[in-house]
């Protein structure tokens, strides 16, 4: 049993240490960022609401295997949420419109988690593409509520914890998201290491096996779809305080799209692997796009096709199964 | 003695084709039956409509006394029938210890716990300990299923099945594939199988059968035609014309 327990405290150890390793990586990036672009931070702060898309997109894709091309209908969700809250009943403090995005975050992953996760494979794929058209004909008619296709806007946070103002050059808003990025991060290394984080593993490889235990995948999918929607509308939230204007391609096809291309770039089922994705495609397409105006789509295909063919893990992905690879040759 | 499975008169019909005719069976705790008979007997049918898979036509399944006919297959789970399968299907990215220890969680109405890592839950840990030991699993338990022995992974479906605590289990071919230098290790493993549970074993390997069970029920054509003692069932004239002999006299060869 005394070996037993060592080798169980030892893993224990490993996975804590990772946690920290990844604390500090974000921690890491989110300082070399602010040094390396102090005059871009609302990039950095929108690379940073997207990864809490890719973030929820993975929790559903690349942990429970659901395949969706709507889940910017969450992060849409929130961001309008958060943005209507504050132009249409004056609640204007950050934190009360980051809890607003999370709840309509939350419901909008449950109204979607319902409807697809009737079907499986292609036609949940549609379901999932029929839904965020749905959504964004919606808000464009809701115009007296959305601002329609001129977007929503008389979005003014108060200062956060009423000292810190969301300044000119978004430095507020930055600290702002770096803080929930981390907060959200640790939230869910303990979710997918949960018991229920290994039931999700379980169903993305076999629902029926699941079944013959007991459990019913079916509730555990659309738990996390809600889990999955409040980290997204963490992330509407944050873009509508941080723009302080929310527009109708927050909830397009497009962002759903792009965000699935994040989370294969950097890797499914790993939480590092979102993050990475992101950071690389965002930085990626900001370069490219002022650098070559007019061939930079092609570059980002051209890399796409590079990752999906020579690194099918994903970017992350593939650096991690290679340097454990090295460590065991080792050992 | 009381019982605590029963099938009542289970009838199903595939477009016209009767694949479960009329099949009543009755099992006490601690009974070891084998369910044999050619292939296309509706053997197949016959799990898939006790497990609650497949909706009969017409007849009862109970559980402990409970009708569970109109229960689904994860409900039946829950009441304490549980499976295994033919073909193993684990998780191969996962570890044993992970196997069992979720199955364990989902018993005791855990598995949905977004907080705390099985690792750090001595409980749990334990009992998966001593589940795998007995299954002569121990060593592997922190090794990806993807990485240990087909034979090995046969022995895990069986832990992952009791660790649930069934009342009744239900072995697909438990042997299925493993090569023969492992099959003692199953037989092992099945001789050692909770003394008060009822076991029902859908088999091929008449070997095994014999020394496993100790009633044998033989369906052929949806039809119960045989169940007795293993004795007896080679004597069986009905048994015999099924089989076309195949079975019957290479067991008497031996």
């Amino acid at each position: 049993m005394n070996t037993e327990t060592v080798a169980t405290t030892a893993r224990q150890n490993r996975t804590i240490g990772r946690d920290l390793i990844g604390i500090g990586a974000i921690i890491a990036a989110a300082a070399i960022g602010y040094l390396l672009f102090p005059d871009n931070l609302a990039l950095l702060t929108r690379i940073i609401a997207i990864a809490l898309l890719v973030l929820s997109l993975d929790l559903v894709t690349g942990y429970c295997g659901v395949a969706t091309l709507g889940h910017a209908a969450l992060f849409g969700s929130g961001a309008y949420a958060a943005g209507i809250a504050a132009a249409h009943y004056g609640i204007t403090d950050p934190l009360l419109m980051t809890l607003a995005g999370i709840l309509c975050g939350a419901i909008a992953g449950l109204v979607c988690g319902l409807i697809i996760l009737r079907a499986h494979g292609l036609p949940q794929l549609v379901l999932s593409i029929s839904l965020i058209y749905l959504f964004h004909e919606f808000a464009n008619k809701a115009s007296s509520w959305t601002g329609g296709s001129d977007g929503l806007s008389g979005i003014s946070p108060d200062p956060l914890f009423g000292r810190f103002e969301f300044d000119l050059w978004g430095q507020t808003a930055y600290v702002f998201g770096v803080v929930l990025l981390l907060a959200v991060f640790i939230l869910l290394r303990f979710l997918v290491r949960s018991p229920f984080g290994m039931l999700c593993r379980g169903i993305k490889e076999d629902p029926l096996r699941i079944m013959a235990m007991g459990a019913s995948p079916k509730i555990a999918l659309i738990k996390m779809y809600v889990i999955s929607g409040a980290v997204a509308g963490v992330g509407g939230a944050l873009n509508a305080i941080s723009t302080q204007v929310v527009g109708l391609d927050s909830l397009s096809f497009t962002q759903s799209a792009e965000s699935l291309v994040m989370l294969v770039l950097g890797g499914t089922g790993s939480l590092f692997g979102a993050l990475t994705g992101t950071v690389v495609f965002m930085l990626f397409e900001d370069y490219v796009s002022a650098a070559n105006p007019f061939h930079w789509l092609t570059m980002v295909g051209a890399l796409l096709i590079a990752v999906v063919l020579f690194a099918p893990k994903g970017l992350y992905g593939t650096a991690a199964a290679f340097v454990t690879g090295r460590l065991e040759k080792r050992t | 003695m009381s019982t605590v499975f029963d099938v009542l008169n289970l009838k199903k019909a595939f477009s016209g084709l009767t694949v479960t005719n009329d099949v009543s069976l009755s099992m006490a705790p601690g009974d070891r039956v084998a369910l044999i008979g050619p292939n296309g007997a509706g053997k197949t049918t016959f799990v898939n409509l006790v497990t609650g898979n497949l909706r009969p036509d017409s007849g009862e399944v109970r559980l402990n006394g409970e009708t569970v006919t109109k229960i689904d297959a994860i409900g039946r789970v829950r009441r304490g029938l549980v499976r295994s399968f033919q073909v193993t299907r684990l998780f191969q990215e996962m570890t044993p210890a992970e196997h069992v220890a979720l199955a364990i969680l989902q018993r005791d109405g855990r598995a949905g716990k977004m907080f705390g890592n099985f690792l750090s839950m001595p409980d749990v840990m334990d009992e998966a300990g001593v589940l795998l030991t007995k299954l002569g699993l121990r060593d592997l338990m922190h090794r990806k299923v993807s990485e240990i022995a087909y034979g090995q992974q046969r022995l895990l479906e069986i832990a992952m099945a009791l660790a649930l605590k069934p009342k009744v289990l239900l072995l697909d071919e438990p042997a299925a594939g493993v090569p023969q230098s492992d099959t003692g290790r199953i037989e092992q493993a099945l001789a050692d199988l909770p003394a008060d549970l009822a076991v029902l074993m859908i088999e091929h390997d008449m070997d095994l059968v014999f020394r496993f069970a100790k009633r044998v029920i033989v369906l052929a054509a949806g039809t119960i035609i045989f169940d007795g003692s293993p004795a007896d069932v080679t004597k069986d004239a009905a048994v015999r014309e099924a089989y076309l002999g195949s079975y019957a006299n290479a067991s008497h060869a031996a």
